[in-house]
């Protein structure tokens, strides 16, 4: 074990897998001689050479479109977008062509596409936008979003050997923020498997990425304030996700609470919330409730941030709400 | 190998729901197609109701005294006996719906034709103001329900388990530990809703409540040796309810007239025999009163009304509930179109409802739409009484005994049949002046009937 932050553990996945399959190869805007905007590929030029980590043009739609090309021909690419925001413009690129072309033609498209994401940092709206919910209603995607420094490893491993494209969440707030153990051997963590990352009988917290760690300190708080037990539910994949585990945890508590960090509306959560109600209606012992953004593009103003995004504080109200329901 | 739905049958286009009275089967036993199953009450009519199939009862889904929307599954046959044994050893009693009380209509104990005697309500002792009322209509989570299910925990021991979520709202954590009360002893699970149904209950949990009525008073309860506790029946437990509430919401006023019934006494003694001979039964007082009562409403149409809200409904059809005393207790049968008949069909219609009355074989609607309620209770030799009002109507015409009198005409005594006529009206509604105008002209259509007239 190794205690590293997630954006090395980021970094150290990508270095395993190129060191492991020649067919790998990244591509994305400065993140050769820079070492990209976040310093995820420092050092990946030196090692792997141009031909693998390639400086592409200022161009997320020629990014994602050489990436979906490269991996027809049988290469595995990462592409980073800089800022998940960014994705936009390469998003035909993604939702027609990487998520349709094996439905189609039978082809195999195993790319990898990095998307830092979120806010927490104050990087204004547009450097925080959360971009799952967008991709999460494509069939044809993979979705991944790990929490932890051990998953940011063992997903975007398991991401650049799937056969499929695989989006990978990276959340800029984790970063440099939070530290962990991470195997150095070449462990993957499944895509499609949660994690329970703490237990309790009273109400369940389903979340993913940032708002993991907060749900946790919300629910240390209740804990030692109210007495209050609950079960921290991390998705770590979006889509597919655990339907296994979700359905575990509301049967054990009969309270679910879905958190994250997207706007609430036709977010994730809607998802998850909905599937709660039909699956598992008569193991509810309240209303499946759910926190997200507020409507409204993450602002600049760090107070103002504060007050769109969601915090311990206020997940840690909702969660009193629900176990005194 | 069929598992079949038994559903709370339609009895009548427009009943929504019914009660199961009783089970005829329990579980694990056969039943032939045809044979009875099970007796529901649809507000005031029982019915007998055939198994649609022939198997083994393996699950009763509505307990007896539980009210569920028609078409709703009730209970499950199974065809097949090997199937059926796996079904039943699981355990299949559920708590059903809420034994619920919803029917609004009632009448004052009186009787029209009936000869058996019966408690004349007007006159019955005032039921007390029911205890507290069940705390229906409190919300119970889905997952509550399903352990109620699991945990063969009945509507009425659900009822009494305390809340400690929001708003008193029994959470997981209660039902399971009220489970597991139950488990250990400390509680013991609620029997039936008869009154004598006081058990135990956890802390803080209420004692198990009988319906509203005269079995609910609060005073401690006494018994001496020998004394019989009577459970109520359907009927008259909905008959308790309607009275109190009635009461409860209608400001009653009583207006007294008395009516000179000399000419009707005549006119149906003159008649009686042609008339039994030609019809097959017996020539009343009742057809004539409801004649004259359906011509004073035609006068004053606004006592043929209900309130609702802040409106007053004048109901265009003349819809005349009557009284009829039977051994299940009292019921109202309604003449439908009471304006649209003559004496005679008004008396082939008080015939016919009093004889299905007594037979039980009235339907769910035959006692219903009623717009105008008349008990006649002088057939008990009452003279006159104090009829409560047969919700959601707004007046009542209750019928004392015709009594031979001496009474002043131009000066001179005169010996007359004599009898008094009470109507309880909803002073919400109803003026004095309204009420005494009406009885003035009830008094004038009987007193000035024509005395030559022909039956037709």
């Amino acid at each position: 074990m190794a205690v590293m932050t997630y954006i090395e553990a980021l970094s150290r996945g990508m270095w395993e897998e190129m060191e492991r399959d020649p067919s790998v190869f990244l591509i994305g805007e400065d993140i050769g001689a820079y070492g990209g905007a976040f310093k995820a590929t420092k050092g990946f030029l030196e090692r792997f050479g141009q031909e693998r980590v390639i400086d592409a043009t200022l161009s997320e739609a020629a990014i994602v479109g050489a990436s979906v090309g490269a991996a027809l021909l049988g290469m595995r690419p990462v592409a980073e977008m800089q800022f998940a925001d960014f994705v936009t413009c390469g998003f035909n690129q993604m939702v027609v062509n990487a998520a349709k072309t094996h439905y189609r033609w039978h082809l195999p498209v195993p790319m990898v596409l990095r998307l830092p994401t979120g806010g927490y940092i104050h990087g204004g709206p547009y450097h925080s936008t959360s971009p799952e919910a967008w991709f999460f209603h494509v069939p044809g995607l993979k979705i991944v979003a790990p929490s932890t420094p051990r998953d940011a490893k063992g997903l975007m491993k398991a991401a650049i050997r799937d056969d499929n494209p695989v989006i990978v969440l990276e959340f800029k707030y984790l970063y440099r923020r939070i530290k962990g153990e991470v195997p150095e051997d070449d462990s993957v963590t499944p895509i499609g498997v949660g994690e329970i990352r703490r237990e309790g009988d009273d109400l369940a917290v389903i979340t993913y990425g940032s708002t993991v760690h907060f749900a946790l300190e919300a629910a240390e708080r209740l804990s030692q304030q109210e007495g209050i037990e609950a079960t921290i539910l991390d998705l770590r994949s979006l889509a597919p996700f655990d339907r296994d585990l979700v359905r575990h945890v509301v049967q054990r508590t009969g309270k679910a609470l879905v958190v994250h960090e997207d706007h609430l509306t036709g977010g994730v959560g809607a998802e998850i919330a909905a599937w709660i109600a039909e699956e598992m209606f008569t193991s509810l012992d309240a209303p499946v409730r759910r926190i997200g953004a507020a409507d409204v593009p993450v602002p600049f103003a760090p107070p103002l941030e504060e007050a769109v995004l969601p915090n311990a504080a206020g997940i840690h109200a909702a969660m009193l709400d629900l176990a005194r329901y | 190998m069929a598992r079949i739905e038994v559903v709370m049958p339609q009895m009548g286009e427009s009943i929504a729901e019914g009660t199961i009275v009783k089970w005829h089967k329990n579980i694990g036993e056969a039943v032939r197609k045809d044979e009875i199953l099970l007796e529901i009450s649809t507000d005031k009519v029982d019915s007998e109701i055939p198994s649609p199939a022939a198997g083994i009862l393996v699950e009763i889904v509505a307990k007896e005294q539980a009210t569920v929307a028609v078409q709703t599954v009730i209970a499950y046959l199974e065809t097949d006996a090997t199937s059926a044994a796996g079904q039943i050893a699981s355990g299949q009693i559920h708590p059903g719906a809420n034994a619920d009380t919803t029917s609004s209509a009632a009448g004052a104990a009186m009787n029209a034709d009936a000869p058996a005697p019966t408690a004349a309500p007007a006159l019955a002792p005032q039921a007390p103001p029911a205890d507290a009322p069940l705390p229906r209509g409190r919300f119970y989570s889905p997952l509550v329900l399903s352990i109620a299910r699991t945990e063969q925990v009945s509507m009425e021991e659900l009822e009494q388990i305390p809340g400690s979520g929001e708003g008193g709202r029994v959470t997981k954590k209660d039902i399971l530990g009220y489970v597991n009360a139950r488990k250990s002893g400390q509680v013991a699970p609620v029997a039936s809703r008869g009154p004598e149904a006081v058990s135990s209950t956890a802390p803080g949990a209420a004692a198990s409540r009988p319906p509203a009525g005269p079995a609910s008073a609060k005073a401690p309860l006494v018994r001496g040796q020998g004394d019989q506790v009577i459970p109520m029946t359907n009927v008259q437990q909905k008959m308790a309810q309607h009275m109190v509430a009635s009461i409860q919401t209608s400001p009653h006023v009583a207006a007294v007239h008395e009516v000179d019934m000399t000419v009707i006494v005549k006119h149906r003694s003159d008649h009686a025999a042609a008339f039994e001979r030609s019809e097959g039964f017996k020539l009343t007082y009742t057809p004539y009163i409801i004649d004259a009562v359906v011509r004073a409403i035609k006068k004053y149409p606004l006592i043929n009304a209900s309130v609702e809200g802040t409106s007053i409904v004048r109901k265009s059809a003349i819809n005349i509930g009557m009284a009829v005393a039977s051994e299940n207790g009292l019921i109202v049968p309604v003449i439908k179109h009471a304006e649209e008949k003559s004496l005679l069909g008004i008396a082939r219609a008080v015939h016919d409802l009093a004889e299905r009355t007594r037979a039980r074989k009235l339907m769910p609607e035959d006692i219903q739409g009623g717009t105008f309620t008349i008990s006649n209770y002088g057939v008990f030799g009452t003279v006159f009484g104090t009829p409560i009002i047969n919700q959601p109507q707004i007046a009542i015409l209750g019928t004392g005994a015709i009594v031979k009198r001496p009474v002043v005409i131009n000066d001179a005594i005169a010996i007359r049949s004599i009898a008094y006529f009470t109507m309880s009206f909803d002073h919400r509604v109803v003026d004095g002046m309204l009420g005494g105008m009406f009885m003035d002209s009830i008094v004038k259509n009987l007193e000035g009937f024509d005395a030559g007239s022909e039956i037709k």
